[in-house]
Protein backbone atom coordinates (compact mmCIF):
# COMPACT_ATOMS: atom_id res chain seq x y z
CA UNK A 1 0.00 0.00 0.00
CA UNK A 2 2.75 2.54 1.12
CA UNK A 3 4.19 1.70 -2.13
CA UNK A 4 1.09 2.25 -4.11
CA UNK A 5 1.00 5.89 -2.61
CA UNK A 6 4.73 6.60 -2.82
CA UNK A 7 4.65 5.55 -6.60
CA UNK A 8 1.16 7.61 -7.77
CA UNK A 9 0.26 9.94 -5.02
CA UNK A 10 3.61 11.15 -3.51
CA UNK A 11 3.21 14.53 -1.98
CA UNK A 12 6.71 15.78 -2.22
CA UNK A 13 7.23 14.96 -5.98
CA UNK A 14 4.41 16.55 -6.85
CA UNK A 15 5.39 19.63 -5.12
CA UNK A 16 8.80 19.48 -7.05
CA UNK A 17 6.69 18.83 -9.94
CA UNK A 18 4.01 21.84 -9.96
CA UNK A 19 5.88 25.24 -10.82
CA UNK A 20 6.70 22.85 -14.10
CA UNK A 21 2.73 21.36 -14.31
CA UNK A 22 1.47 24.99 -14.19
CA UNK A 23 3.28 25.98 -16.95
CA UNK A 24 1.97 22.90 -18.40
CA UNK A 25 -1.22 23.42 -17.68
CA UNK A 26 -1.16 27.36 -19.11
CA UNK A 27 0.27 26.21 -22.68
CA UNK A 28 -2.99 24.08 -22.24
CA UNK A 29 -5.34 26.14 -21.76
CA UNK A 30 -3.56 29.04 -24.56
CA UNK A 31 -3.80 25.69 -26.86
CA UNK A 32 -7.65 24.90 -26.06
CA UNK A 33 -8.51 28.50 -26.67
CA UNK A 34 -6.70 28.63 -29.76
CA UNK A 35 -8.22 25.83 -31.10
CA UNK A 36 -11.83 26.22 -29.68
CA UNK A 37 -12.13 29.13 -31.21
CA UNK A 38 -10.52 28.06 -34.71
CA UNK A 39 -13.11 24.66 -34.64
CA UNK A 40 -16.04 26.42 -33.85
CA UNK A 41 -16.00 29.11 -36.53
CA UNK A 42 -14.52 26.87 -39.09
CA UNK A 43 -17.13 24.27 -37.76
CA UNK A 44 -19.65 27.40 -38.40
CA UNK A 45 -18.99 28.36 -41.88
CA UNK A 46 -18.73 24.52 -43.00
CA UNK A 47 -21.87 24.11 -41.62
CA UNK A 48 -23.49 26.92 -43.83
CA UNK A 49 -21.55 25.51 -46.70
CA UNK A 50 -23.07 22.04 -46.41
CA UNK A 51 -27.03 23.42 -45.49
CA UNK A 52 -26.71 25.75 -48.75
CA UNK A 53 -28.52 25.21 -51.41
CA UNK A 54 -25.86 25.19 -54.12
CA UNK A 55 -24.43 21.50 -54.23
CA UNK A 56 -20.99 23.35 -55.23
CA UNK A 57 -20.61 24.42 -52.06
CA UNK A 58 -22.77 21.48 -50.25
CA UNK A 59 -20.81 18.67 -52.16
CA UNK A 60 -17.15 19.88 -50.99
CA UNK A 61 -18.11 20.53 -47.67
CA UNK A 62 -20.05 16.82 -46.94
CA UNK A 63 -16.78 15.55 -48.14
CA UNK A 64 -14.35 17.31 -45.93
CA UNK A 65 -16.44 16.73 -43.01
CA UNK A 66 -16.53 13.04 -43.83
CA UNK A 67 -12.51 12.64 -44.17
CA UNK A 68 -11.69 14.88 -41.39
CA UNK A 69 -14.57 12.71 -39.16
CA UNK A 70 -12.68 9.91 -40.14
CA UNK A 71 -8.88 10.43 -39.92
CA UNK A 72 -7.74 10.10 -36.62
CA UNK A 73 -6.50 13.79 -35.43
CA UNK A 74 -3.16 11.80 -34.10
CA UNK A 75 -2.33 10.67 -37.84
CA UNK A 76 -3.21 13.90 -38.91
CA UNK A 77 -0.83 15.76 -36.65
CA UNK A 78 2.08 13.88 -37.29
CA UNK A 79 1.57 14.23 -40.90
CA UNK A 80 1.37 17.79 -40.69
CA UNK A 81 4.77 18.55 -38.74
CA UNK A 82 6.45 15.69 -39.42
CA UNK A 83 5.37 14.91 -42.93
CA UNK A 84 5.38 18.91 -44.51
CA UNK A 85 9.07 19.48 -43.71
CA UNK A 86 9.65 16.94 -46.37
CA UNK A 87 8.09 19.28 -48.79
CA UNK A 88 9.63 21.66 -47.86
CA UNK A 89 7.06 23.34 -45.34
CA UNK A 90 8.33 23.34 -41.98
CA UNK A 91 5.78 24.58 -39.13
CA UNK A 92 6.06 25.13 -35.31
CA UNK A 93 4.76 22.49 -33.00
CA UNK A 94 1.88 25.11 -31.74
CA UNK A 95 0.70 25.79 -35.42
CA UNK A 96 1.10 22.18 -36.40
CA UNK A 97 -1.69 21.28 -33.51
CA UNK A 98 -3.38 24.30 -34.41
CA UNK A 99 -3.59 23.27 -38.26
CA UNK A 100 -4.58 19.63 -37.25
CA UNK A 101 -7.55 20.66 -34.57
CA UNK A 102 -8.69 23.17 -37.05
CA UNK A 103 -9.41 20.29 -39.64
CA UNK A 104 -10.67 17.93 -36.94
CA UNK A 105 -12.82 19.98 -34.97
CA UNK A 106 -14.14 22.01 -37.61
CA UNK A 107 -15.81 18.78 -39.12
CA UNK A 108 -16.81 17.59 -35.67
CA UNK A 109 -18.46 20.89 -34.90
CA UNK A 110 -20.14 21.44 -38.59
CA UNK A 111 -22.04 18.12 -38.11
CA UNK A 112 -23.01 19.36 -35.11
CA UNK A 113 -24.51 22.79 -35.97
CA UNK A 114 -25.96 21.52 -39.62
CA UNK A 115 -27.75 18.73 -37.52
CA UNK A 116 -29.26 21.79 -35.37
CA UNK A 117 -29.81 24.18 -38.54
CA UNK A 118 -31.40 21.37 -39.79
CA UNK A 119 -33.95 20.75 -37.51
CA UNK A 120 -34.89 24.51 -37.44
CA UNK A 121 -38.91 23.68 -39.63
CA UNK A 122 -38.44 25.20 -43.05
CA UNK A 123 -41.48 27.80 -41.54
CA UNK A 124 -38.58 29.85 -39.98
CA UNK A 125 -36.89 30.78 -42.72
CA UNK A 126 -40.00 31.71 -44.71
CA UNK A 127 -41.37 33.84 -41.85
CA UNK A 128 -37.82 35.61 -41.79
CA UNK A 129 -37.59 35.69 -45.57
CA UNK A 130 -41.28 36.86 -45.69
CA UNK A 131 -40.59 39.44 -43.53
CA UNK A 132 -37.88 41.40 -46.04
CA UNK A 133 -34.46 40.20 -44.24
CA UNK A 134 -31.93 38.82 -46.76
CA UNK A 135 -30.48 34.70 -46.18
CA UNK A 136 -27.76 36.29 -44.25
CA UNK A 137 -29.98 38.23 -41.96
CA UNK A 138 -32.50 35.58 -41.53
CA UNK A 139 -29.95 33.15 -40.68
CA UNK A 140 -28.17 35.27 -37.73
CA UNK A 141 -31.24 36.14 -36.14
CA UNK A 142 -33.49 33.90 -37.16
CA UNK A 143 -31.88 29.89 -37.29
CA UNK A 144 -28.15 30.34 -35.92
CA UNK A 145 -29.90 31.22 -32.77
CA UNK A 146 -32.17 28.78 -32.27
CA UNK A 147 -30.21 26.10 -34.05
CA UNK A 148 -26.92 26.76 -31.50
CA UNK A 149 -29.52 26.69 -28.50
CA UNK A 150 -31.00 23.36 -29.59
CA UNK A 151 -26.96 21.62 -29.99
CA UNK A 152 -25.70 23.58 -26.89
CA UNK A 153 -25.35 20.26 -25.09
CA UNK A 154 -23.35 19.07 -28.23
CA UNK A 155 -20.87 21.91 -28.30
CA UNK A 156 -20.49 21.81 -25.05
CA UNK A 157 -19.65 17.80 -24.85
CA UNK A 158 -17.56 18.06 -27.85
CA UNK A 159 -15.80 21.30 -26.17
CA UNK A 160 -14.67 18.85 -23.58
CA UNK A 161 -13.53 16.14 -26.23
CA UNK A 162 -11.37 18.98 -27.52
CA UNK A 163 -9.39 20.27 -24.39
CA UNK A 164 -8.60 16.06 -23.74
CA UNK A 165 -7.66 15.70 -27.14
CA UNK A 166 -5.00 18.74 -26.71
CA UNK A 167 -2.89 16.15 -24.81
CA UNK A 168 -1.96 14.56 -28.18
CA UNK A 169 -0.03 17.51 -28.66
CA UNK A 170 2.69 16.08 -26.47
CA UNK A 171 3.75 13.81 -29.19
CA UNK A 172 5.33 17.12 -30.97
CA UNK A 173 6.76 18.16 -28.12
CA UNK A 174 4.64 20.77 -27.35
CA UNK A 175 4.94 21.46 -23.83
CA UNK A 176 1.57 21.33 -22.68
CA UNK A 177 0.03 19.46 -19.83
CA UNK A 178 1.06 16.07 -20.33
CA UNK A 179 4.01 16.84 -22.06
CA UNK A 180 4.92 18.47 -18.80
CA UNK A 181 3.91 15.90 -16.56
CA UNK A 182 5.63 13.36 -18.29
CA UNK A 183 8.66 15.11 -18.14
CA UNK A 184 8.66 15.18 -14.92
CA UNK A 185 7.62 11.59 -14.44
CA UNK A 186 11.00 10.81 -16.45
CA UNK A 187 13.12 12.86 -14.31
CA UNK A 188 11.83 11.42 -11.14
CA UNK A 189 10.57 8.15 -11.93
CA UNK A 190 7.68 8.76 -10.45
CA UNK A 191 4.22 8.37 -12.08
CA UNK A 192 2.85 11.15 -9.07
CA UNK A 193 3.01 14.02 -11.95
CA UNK A 194 0.65 12.07 -14.07
CA UNK A 195 -1.77 11.61 -11.56
CA UNK A 196 -1.25 15.43 -10.82
CA UNK A 197 -2.09 16.03 -14.73
CA UNK A 198 -5.33 13.99 -14.89
CA UNK A 199 -6.42 15.64 -11.42
CA UNK A 200 -6.00 19.33 -13.32
CA UNK A 201 -7.94 17.80 -16.04
CA UNK A 202 -10.53 16.86 -13.73
CA UNK A 203 -10.59 20.17 -12.08
CA UNK A 204 -10.76 21.79 -15.33
CA UNK A 205 -13.24 20.09 -17.14
CA UNK A 206 -15.61 18.98 -14.22
CA UNK A 207 -17.78 22.28 -14.20
CA UNK A 208 -18.09 22.17 -17.87
CA UNK A 209 -19.14 18.29 -17.54
CA UNK A 210 -21.78 18.95 -15.07
CA UNK A 211 -23.42 22.05 -16.88
CA UNK A 212 -23.91 19.59 -19.92
CA UNK A 213 -25.31 16.90 -17.50
CA UNK A 214 -28.52 19.28 -16.49
CA UNK A 215 -28.66 21.03 -20.13
CA UNK A 216 -29.02 17.33 -21.23
CA UNK A 217 -31.69 17.21 -18.74
CA UNK A 218 -34.11 19.26 -20.65
CA UNK A 219 -33.27 22.07 -22.03
CA UNK A 220 -34.11 22.75 -25.48
CA UNK A 221 -36.88 25.21 -27.37
CA UNK A 222 -39.89 23.41 -28.61
CA UNK A 223 -41.86 24.59 -31.37
CA UNK B 1 -62.59 61.98 -70.09
CA UNK B 2 -62.91 58.68 -68.68
CA UNK B 3 -60.82 58.30 -65.41
CA UNK B 4 -58.00 55.50 -65.56
CA UNK B 5 -58.32 52.00 -63.84
CA UNK B 6 -56.87 52.72 -60.53
CA UNK B 7 -53.14 50.63 -60.29
CA UNK B 8 -54.25 47.12 -58.79
CA UNK B 9 -52.19 47.12 -55.36
CA UNK B 10 -51.41 43.66 -56.18
CA UNK B 11 -51.87 42.12 -59.68
CA UNK B 12 -51.23 38.45 -61.05
CA UNK B 13 -51.20 38.01 -64.55
CA UNK B 14 -51.01 34.36 -66.65
CA UNK B 15 -49.26 33.09 -63.77
CA UNK B 16 -48.38 29.07 -63.84
CA UNK B 17 -46.60 26.78 -61.36
CA UNK B 18 -45.28 23.40 -62.22
CA UNK B 19 -43.89 21.27 -59.65
CA UNK B 20 -41.42 18.68 -61.80
CA UNK B 21 -44.31 17.12 -64.04
CA UNK B 22 -47.44 18.63 -61.95
CA UNK B 23 -49.03 21.73 -62.59
CA UNK B 24 -50.05 23.08 -59.93
CA UNK B 25 -50.91 26.41 -61.48
CA UNK B 26 -52.14 27.52 -64.98
CA UNK B 27 -52.76 30.90 -66.35
CA UNK B 28 -53.88 32.47 -63.31
CA UNK B 29 -54.70 35.94 -63.60
CA UNK B 30 -56.04 38.08 -60.44
CA UNK B 31 -56.27 41.76 -59.71
CA UNK B 32 -56.60 43.08 -55.96
CA UNK B 33 -57.81 47.00 -55.62
CA UNK B 34 -56.77 48.52 -52.47
CA UNK B 35 -58.42 48.11 -50.17
CA UNK B 36 -60.30 45.11 -51.13
CA UNK B 37 -60.46 41.74 -49.07
CA UNK B 38 -60.56 38.78 -51.77
CA UNK B 39 -60.97 35.40 -50.33
CA UNK B 40 -60.12 32.86 -52.03
CA UNK B 41 -61.44 29.08 -51.47
CA UNK B 42 -60.89 25.70 -52.95
CA UNK B 43 -60.63 22.05 -52.12
CA UNK B 44 -57.13 21.05 -50.48
CA UNK B 45 -54.49 20.70 -53.56
CA UNK B 46 -56.25 23.15 -56.08
CA UNK B 47 -53.35 25.42 -55.97
CA UNK B 48 -54.38 28.29 -53.62
CA UNK B 49 -51.78 27.83 -51.06
CA UNK B 50 -49.00 27.90 -53.99
CA UNK B 51 -50.86 31.20 -55.61
CA UNK B 52 -50.51 32.98 -52.53
CA UNK B 53 -46.82 31.75 -51.89
CA UNK B 54 -45.94 32.75 -55.62
CA UNK B 55 -46.88 36.42 -54.22
CA UNK B 56 -43.78 36.76 -52.17
CA UNK B 57 -41.80 34.23 -54.08
CA UNK B 58 -41.69 31.91 -51.42
CA UNK B 59 -43.23 29.63 -54.00
CA UNK B 60 -40.78 30.76 -57.44
CA UNK B 61 -43.18 30.54 -59.98
CA UNK B 62 -42.08 28.86 -63.31
CA UNK B 63 -43.62 31.77 -65.62
CA UNK B 64 -45.83 34.72 -65.47
CA UNK B 65 -45.98 38.17 -63.67
CA UNK B 66 -46.94 39.33 -60.07
CA UNK B 67 -46.94 43.69 -59.85
CA UNK B 68 -47.11 44.91 -55.97
CA UNK B 69 -49.01 48.79 -56.77
CA UNK B 70 -46.83 48.59 -60.43
CA UNK B 71 -43.78 47.35 -59.43
CA UNK B 72 -42.78 43.52 -60.38
CA UNK B 73 -41.99 40.76 -58.02
CA UNK B 74 -40.65 39.04 -60.58
CA UNK B 75 -37.16 39.08 -62.45
CA UNK B 76 -35.50 41.49 -59.77
CA UNK B 77 -32.37 41.21 -58.15
CA UNK B 78 -32.62 39.52 -54.93
CA UNK B 79 -32.05 43.05 -52.96
CA UNK B 80 -34.72 44.34 -54.22
CA UNK B 81 -36.82 41.39 -54.18
CA UNK B 82 -35.97 41.63 -49.99
CA UNK B 83 -37.67 45.03 -50.16
CA UNK B 84 -40.51 44.22 -52.11
CA UNK B 85 -41.50 42.19 -49.71
CA UNK B 86 -41.85 44.23 -46.74
CA UNK B 87 -44.86 45.62 -49.10
CA UNK B 88 -46.41 42.25 -48.71
CA UNK B 89 -47.27 40.65 -45.39
CA UNK B 90 -47.82 37.29 -44.81
CA UNK B 91 -49.44 35.20 -42.54
CA UNK B 92 -49.06 31.75 -42.15
CA UNK B 93 -50.71 28.24 -40.89
CA UNK B 94 -48.38 27.36 -38.67
CA UNK B 95 -47.26 30.98 -36.78
CA UNK B 96 -44.04 30.49 -37.14
CA UNK B 97 -43.39 33.34 -34.59
CA UNK B 98 -39.67 33.38 -34.05
CA UNK B 99 -39.81 30.57 -30.02
CA UNK B 100 -36.52 32.66 -29.26
CA UNK B 101 -37.77 35.70 -28.91
CA UNK B 102 -40.20 37.88 -26.63
CA UNK B 103 -43.08 38.61 -28.71
CA UNK B 104 -42.13 42.18 -29.16
CA UNK B 105 -38.99 41.13 -30.72
CA UNK B 106 -40.87 38.91 -32.92
CA UNK B 107 -42.60 42.06 -33.77
CA UNK B 108 -39.25 44.58 -33.99
CA UNK B 109 -36.58 42.19 -35.84
CA UNK B 110 -36.95 42.39 -39.16
CA UNK B 111 -38.09 46.56 -38.55
CA UNK B 112 -34.96 47.13 -37.34
CA UNK B 113 -32.90 44.94 -39.62
CA UNK B 114 -34.77 45.08 -42.49
CA UNK B 115 -36.97 48.42 -42.47
CA UNK B 116 -33.52 49.88 -40.22
CA UNK B 117 -35.89 51.55 -38.12
CA UNK B 118 -34.49 52.63 -34.78
CA UNK B 119 -34.92 50.87 -31.36
CA UNK B 120 -37.18 53.09 -29.95
CA UNK B 121 -38.98 53.48 -33.24
CA UNK B 122 -39.34 49.63 -33.26
CA UNK B 123 -40.43 48.86 -30.00
CA UNK B 124 -43.37 51.94 -30.34
CA UNK B 125 -44.37 50.26 -33.27
CA UNK B 126 -44.33 46.77 -32.10
CA UNK B 127 -46.79 48.07 -29.17
CA UNK B 128 -49.05 49.88 -31.55
CA UNK B 129 -48.89 46.80 -33.86
CA UNK B 130 -49.75 44.23 -30.88
CA UNK B 131 -52.31 46.61 -29.06
CA UNK B 132 -54.11 46.39 -32.16
CA UNK B 133 -54.28 43.01 -32.19
CA UNK B 134 -55.17 43.49 -28.49
CA UNK B 135 -51.65 41.56 -26.93
CA UNK B 136 -49.97 44.12 -25.53
CA UNK B 137 -50.20 42.55 -22.13
CA UNK B 138 -48.29 40.48 -23.61
CA UNK B 139 -45.35 41.64 -24.93
CA UNK B 140 -42.92 40.45 -23.22
CA UNK B 141 -44.20 37.10 -23.52
CA UNK B 142 -42.49 33.92 -25.24
CA UNK B 143 -44.32 32.46 -27.88
CA UNK B 144 -44.26 29.19 -25.94
CA UNK B 145 -45.96 30.72 -23.31
CA UNK B 146 -48.82 31.78 -25.95
CA UNK B 147 -52.52 30.19 -26.78
CA UNK B 148 -52.33 29.96 -30.71
CA UNK B 149 -54.68 32.22 -31.45
CA UNK B 150 -52.12 34.50 -29.37
CA UNK B 151 -49.26 33.36 -31.58
CA UNK B 152 -51.38 33.94 -34.78
CA UNK B 153 -51.89 37.54 -33.43
CA UNK B 154 -48.60 38.10 -32.82
CA UNK B 155 -47.52 37.19 -36.24
CA UNK B 156 -50.09 39.61 -37.71
CA UNK B 157 -48.54 42.36 -35.74
CA UNK B 158 -44.73 41.02 -36.87
CA UNK B 159 -45.84 41.54 -40.26
CA UNK B 160 -48.31 45.11 -40.01
CA UNK B 161 -45.09 46.75 -38.40
CA UNK B 162 -43.93 46.69 -41.52
CA UNK B 163 -46.33 48.96 -43.07
CA UNK B 164 -46.98 46.40 -46.01
CA UNK B 165 -49.72 47.43 -48.64
CA UNK B 166 -51.31 44.10 -49.03
CA UNK B 167 -51.34 41.03 -46.04
CA UNK B 168 -51.51 37.46 -47.03
CA UNK B 169 -53.02 34.86 -45.17
CA UNK B 170 -52.75 31.28 -45.51
CA UNK B 171 -55.03 29.61 -43.90
CA UNK B 172 -54.89 31.70 -40.69
CA UNK B 173 -56.64 29.75 -38.56
CA UNK B 174 -56.52 26.20 -39.47
CA UNK B 175 -54.33 25.30 -37.15
CA UNK B 176 -56.55 26.73 -33.86
CA UNK B 177 -58.83 24.97 -31.92
CA UNK B 178 -62.28 26.17 -32.66
CA UNK B 179 -62.56 28.59 -29.23
CA UNK B 180 -59.51 30.23 -31.04
CA UNK B 181 -60.06 30.65 -34.55
CA UNK B 182 -63.32 34.39 -33.27
CA UNK B 183 -60.36 35.77 -32.08
CA UNK B 184 -57.90 36.18 -35.15
CA UNK B 185 -60.95 36.23 -37.58
CA UNK B 186 -61.88 39.35 -35.03
CA UNK B 187 -58.38 40.76 -36.16
CA UNK B 188 -58.95 40.39 -39.92
CA UNK B 189 -61.76 42.08 -39.41
CA UNK B 190 -60.45 45.09 -37.85
CA UNK B 191 -57.55 45.13 -40.64
CA UNK B 192 -60.38 45.26 -42.91
CA UNK B 193 -62.36 48.04 -41.55
CA UNK B 194 -59.16 50.22 -41.35
CA UNK B 195 -59.00 49.68 -45.25
CA UNK B 196 -55.83 46.80 -45.72
CA UNK B 197 -55.99 45.36 -48.88
CA UNK B 198 -56.18 41.46 -47.90
CA UNK B 199 -56.25 38.11 -49.96
CA UNK B 200 -57.18 35.06 -47.43
CA UNK B 201 -57.18 31.10 -48.41
CA UNK B 202 -59.34 29.86 -45.87
CA UNK B 203 -61.82 27.57 -44.78
CA UNK B 204 -64.24 29.84 -43.14
CA UNK B 205 -66.60 30.01 -44.98
CA UNK B 206 -68.93 32.17 -42.65
CA UNK B 207 -66.21 34.87 -42.50
CA UNK B 208 -65.88 34.76 -46.38
CA UNK B 209 -69.98 35.40 -46.56
CA UNK B 210 -69.69 38.37 -44.00
CA UNK B 211 -66.57 39.94 -44.92
CA UNK B 212 -65.40 39.41 -48.50
CA UNK B 213 -65.48 41.77 -51.11
CA UNK B 214 -65.27 38.95 -53.27
CA UNK B 215 -64.44 35.38 -53.76
CA UNK B 216 -62.41 33.72 -55.70
CA UNK B 217 -62.91 29.87 -56.37
CA UNK B 218 -60.03 27.72 -57.31
CA UNK B 219 -59.92 24.54 -58.87
CA UNK B 220 -57.11 22.52 -59.87
CA UNK B 221 -54.81 24.93 -60.57
CA UNK B 222 -57.17 27.44 -62.10
CA UNK B 223 -59.99 30.06 -61.48
CA UNK B 224 -62.47 28.72 -62.23
CA UNK B 225 -65.39 31.42 -61.20
CA UNK B 226 -64.88 34.80 -58.92
CA UNK B 227 -67.66 37.87 -57.93
CA UNK B 228 -69.12 39.00 -54.85
CA UNK B 229 -69.94 36.43 -52.08
CA UNK B 230 -73.77 36.74 -52.70
CA UNK B 231 -73.16 35.16 -56.01
CA UNK B 232 -70.29 32.84 -55.54
CA UNK B 233 -72.35 31.68 -52.59
CA UNK B 234 -75.49 32.44 -53.62
CA UNK B 235 -76.18 31.53 -57.28
CA UNK B 236 -72.97 29.77 -58.02
CA UNK B 237 -72.32 28.95 -61.89
CA UNK B 238 -70.13 25.98 -62.51
CA UNK B 239 -71.00 22.30 -61.76
CA UNK B 240 -67.37 22.52 -59.93
CA UNK B 241 -68.06 25.28 -57.34
CA UNK B 242 -71.71 23.62 -56.39
CA UNK B 243 -70.23 19.96 -55.92
CA UNK B 244 -67.61 22.04 -53.49
CA UNK B 245 -70.19 24.18 -51.45
CA UNK B 246 -72.28 21.47 -50.83
CA UNK B 247 -69.41 19.31 -49.85
CA UNK B 248 -68.17 22.45 -47.58
CA UNK B 249 -71.39 23.08 -46.26
CA UNK B 250 -72.11 19.52 -45.83
CA UNK B 251 -69.16 19.17 -43.18
CA UNK B 252 -70.45 22.30 -41.68
CA UNK B 253 -73.58 20.72 -40.79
Amino acid sequence: MENFIDAFFNIDIMRQATPLLLKGAWVTLQLCAVVIFLGLFGGLGLALLASSKSALLRLPSFLFIDIFRAIPPLILLILIYAGLPFVGVRVPPFVAVCIAFLLNNSAYFAEIFRSGIKAIPKGQMEAARATGLSPAQAQAWVILPQAVRNVLPDLLSNVVEIVKLTSIASVVSLSELLYSANMARAVTYNSSPLVMAAGLYLLLLWPLVRVISRFQRGLSISH
Amino acid sequence: MTAAQPLPTLEITALEKRFGETQVLRSIDLKVQNGELVFVIGPSGSGKSTMLRCCNRLEEPTSGAIHVNGKPMLGIPRKELDRMRLQVGMVFQGFFLYPHLSALKNVTLAQRKALGRSKAEAEARALEMLDKVGLKHKADAMPSELSGGQQQRVAIARALALDPKVMLFDEPTSALDPELVGSVLKVMRDLRELGMTMIVVSHEMHFAREAADRVVFMDGGVIVEEGPPEEIFGNPKSDRLKAFLSRVSGEAA
